[in-house]
């Protein structure tokens, strides 16, 4: 691993400060603020909501409890991919099972472990993208793919570990 | 005239008079509408569904959230109703764990009591119940997330009495859960341990935690002599648990039962409030004359202290340094017992009875040590107490009334009534009457201190000395009042505080009690108490007086600052939060923590912490310097502080920092 300057959290640390202060630490903008943190960390860290509470005068229990409620926000750190496969009733009805088990046989994942040890893959599922006529859908971060198959899932993913493997040797 | 102001509930006309619900006006009417989330004094939830009834033309509605409207016609209980009910209950129990019989709440839980009201005697559902652990991590109360149904009430308790909002809902659907801040125990949060949570709680979700296997160790271990003390408040509530009416006294026979439960002396926690009035008045008029230090507040309520510690830290050279009346028992106690006893200091224990959930917290500040030993060893609720006498096999209103032992049992009605609202302040006036213009407690009128109000406000004339006070109970209250002190717009002298609505009295360690009028009825019976004692001025306890003479000298000596005295340090609102901003790759780096705190948030510490970052960064410092922000310093008033290796700077600029590193890294390299 190279050496970093700083935490991953102080990588966007000042940058939270900025989020805020755009907001005018409005409590009401609280959603808001923290899908810009999130946008920033790929994540929600518990100490940076702490700090969101300070900031804006909120109970830390309260930030907790609007940061949990919502699908959106994950208080737990996300692979660099995150893969939202959909297992509303259109894409359960067409199989979308089988393919999330593939995908989590060949990444060694389950529904309790999510993220891939080296940080590449997240795999969850999502009730319903909105996009019922290309059922099964699966989102790999913004990209969305229709009428996939657990083949074509796994070819996806093989994709995706090439290039981050060249990508990194390339560096 | 036809009264037009009436609806019909249950088939019969009834006039609506101001109530704020239906639900109100059917128990005015006496029709008990089940409820889980309804409290007078909460915010309307509507979300337990129990209350539910049918209004002709609004269809099935909950009562609590539904305004009494004339021409209504509302029927409280249909066959529709009676099945949505049970089936609302049979769903709570079916996610419950029911192990009702070893429950803190078994026999006082509203779950327990609708289910059999409701009878249901079957659960149609399958058990979804997952065990979850328990969270005993705070000194003053256990969560028990099995038992909770998520009413809610703990929640608005701690936002709408306290403004703290250290628990709330967090998750969502069938995960939903009450959670402390970001999921941490209760015990690493900005807990004030006050237990209103507890306090409001239906079932056994939230309780006190037990002291009580500690007493009984203590108690049946020959080599050690127990001696015990009752805060006032619990002479009037105890009853409550054997069948006796709120407000009722039971001191005789309170101090019967423990003596015979086998404590060595039974002490009055109201003979250290007598001399908790002493010190505190003293302390008040020094700072009054001298125009210093003011407005004073009280500091005998440790859910006060506390949140002044988490919230507002300028302010805490504003509390009277006076520790409180149960640690004042506690430091005399084991300063002056050993050689009266003739026991050796570590054979004394030494128990309190509080009405209070907070006292145990308090009982375990490192400030109330002494040689590594705690000036009060365990602290019993008055719930405690009476499952202990229960324990016992006592029949608690057969027993023959004993009375306090000397020279701890004696006390004024001074004392006493610190259990209430307003009591410290009257008591205080009592004995800074006669001190500063020699005006008895008679020729004082109290009625405003005396009233219920949230805030009450009063002006009194003493001689030529003008007194302007408020008493608050409710943390919420005390918000406004820290506001205009930091503007320097506060106009009082003296400011009671006491966290729990009612005062003592209202603490969540009383039994459990859901009359309406429970809490006015026990302070009536603290007033009675005071009345019927011979003396009613703290300076007339002929006790305190000779401790005065034969051990402290007089009112504030060194002695009694020794003694009687204590002091504040501001503290974080999450423990262990610090968020680590730079990798640290050497043991020896020099470790810089930046203030992003409330105070020093507002006074520009992310700036600060920014240049910082990029500091390190250009100087090639990484490694060498390890920068994080951490939540409190406990130096608000000076802010923005920032502690390298630990020494805190406050009032701390850039250019400050970087000088201090870079003089650490020259000693270090």
């Amino acid at each position: 691993m190279t050496e970093q300057a700083t935490t991953p959290e102080m990588q966007n640390f000042g940058k939270v400060c900025e989020i805020m202060a755009k907001y005018e630490h409005r409590p009401e903008k609280l959603i808001t603020i923290l899908q810009e943190v999130q946008a920033e960390y790929r994540y929600l860290p518990k100490s940076i909501l702490a700090f969101v509470a300070m900031g804006l005068k909120l109970s830390p229990a309260e930030v907790y409890g609007v940061a949990t409620f919502y699908a959106h926000f994950t208080l737990e750190p996300q692979g660099k991919f995150v893969i939202k496969l959909c297992d509303g009733t259109a894409c359960h009805v067409k199989q979308s099972i089988p393919i999330l088990e593939a995908i989590r046989e060949r990444l060694k994942l389950s529904e309790t472990k999510p993220t891939t040890d080296d940080m590449l893959f997240t795999v969850e599922t999502v009730s319903c993208l909105g996009a019922c006529g290309l059922a099964p859908v699966m989102l790999i971060n913004e990209d969305v793919h229709g009428q996939v198959t657990p083949q074509q899932a796994i070819e996806l993913i093989e994709e995706i570990i090439t290039d981050e493997a060249n990508g990194a040797k390339n560096d | 005239m036809e009264n037009l102001n009436t609806l019909i509930l249950d088939g019969k006309e009834v006039v609506i008079n101001n109530e704020k619900n239906v639900l109100e006006l059917a128990r005015a009417n006496g029709i008990t509408i089940p409820t889980f989330c309804y409290h007078s004094e909460l915010s309307v939830y509507g979300a337990c569904r129990l209350c539910l009834v049918d209004i002709e033309g609004k269809g099935i509605t909950t009562s609590c959230s539904t305004k009494a409207e004339p021409g209504m016609v509302i029927k409280t209980n249909t066959a529709e109703i009676r099945k949505m009910r049970k089936m609302t209950l049979e769903l709570l129990l079916a996610n419950h764990d029911m192990s009702c019989p070893t429950c803190k709440r078994s026999a006082n839980c509203k779950l327990q009591d609708l289910a059999r009201q409701m009878g249901i005697t079957e659960i149609r559902f399958k058990k979804t119940h997952k065990p979850k652990p328990i969270d005993t991590s705070s000194e003053s109360l256990v969560r028990d997330p099995n038992k909770c149904i998520l009413c809610g009430d703990c929640v608005r308790a701690c936002r709408e009495i306290q403004s703290i909002g250290a628990i709330d809902f967090a998750h969502r659907g069938a995960n939903v859960e009450v959670l402390p801040s970001l999921g941490h125990g209760l015990g690493k949060v900005e807990c004030v341990n006050c237990g209103q949570c507890a306090a409001v709680c239906p079932v056994g979700a939230l309780y006190p935690k037990s002291h009580i296997d500690q007493t009984w160790d203590k108690i049946s271990d020959k080599t050690k002599t127990v001696v015990v003390q009752v805060a006032p408040a619990v002479r009037v509530a105890l009853g409550e648990q054997f069948g006796m009416e709120p407000g009722q006294v039971s001191t005789g026979q309170m101090v019967a039962a423990l003596k015979t439960m086998g404590f060595d002396q039974v002490y009055d926690t109201s003979f250290a409030a007598d001399l908790t009035v002493i010190e505190e008045a003293n302390e008040f008029i020094k700072r009054k004359l001298a125009g210093e230090k003011l407005p004073q507040f009280t500091s005998c309520c440790p859910g006060w202290v506390k949140f002044a510690e988490l919230y507002y830290p300028d302010l805490l050279d504003n509390l009277s340094s006076c520790k409180s009346p149960q640690q004042m028992f506690g430091s005399l106690a084991k300063e002056l017992l050993p050689e009266k006893l003739g026991v050796k200091k570590e054979d004394l224990v030494v128990i309190s009875i509080m009405p209070c959930t907070a006292k145990k917290a308090e009982a375990n500040r490192e400030e109330f040590k002494k040689d590594n030993i705690k000036d009060v060893d365990y602290v019993l609720t008055t719930q405690e107490l009476a499952t202990m006498i229960q324990q016992s096999g006592l029949e608690f209103n057969e027993l023959q009334p004993e009375s306090f032992d000397m020279p701890f049992g004696f006390k004024t009605g001074a004392g006493v009534i610190f259990g209430t609202t307003g009591g410290v302040t009257e008591a205080v006036l009592r004995y800074a009457g006669e001190k500063i213009a020699n005006i008895r407690p008679e020729d004082i009128d109290f009625k405003i201190i005396r009233s219920n109000q949230q805030l009450r406000e009063a002006e009194y004339t003493l001689g030529d000395v003008k007194i302007s006070l408020a008493v608050v109970h409710g943390l919420r209250n005390t918000r406004a009042i820290a506001k205009d002190i930091q503007n320097g717009t506060c106009k009082y002298d003296l400011i009671e505080v006491m966290a729990c609505p009612g005062g003592c009295i209202g603490g969540a360690g009383q039994p459990i009690n859901n009359e309406p009028d429970a809490r006015k009825k026990r302070t009536k019976g603290l007033y009675n108490v005071d009345k019927m004692l011979q003396l009613h001025t703290a300076q007339d306890n002929h006790i305190v007086s000779e401790i005065y003479d034969k051990e402290l000298g007089e009112p504030n000596s060194p002695k009694a600052h020794e003694l009687l005295h204590t002091h504040y340090h501001s503290q974080p609102r999450l423990v262990d939060s610090d968020v680590a901003l730079t990798e640290i790759t050497r043991k020896d780096a020099v470790k810089v923590q930046v203030c992003v705190g409330t105070n020093c948030f507002v006074k520009g510490s992310q700036d600060l912490l920014k240049k910082l970052i990029h500091y390190v960064e250009e100087n090639n410092l990484t490694g060498l310097v390890d920068v994080s922000a951490t939540f409190c310093l406990k130096k608000c008033g000076q802010g923005p502080n920032v502690a390298v290796d630990n020494e805190i700077i406050s009032g701390c600029d850039f250019q400050i920092i970087c000088d201090k590193i870079e003089s650490k890294i020259n000693i270090t390299s």
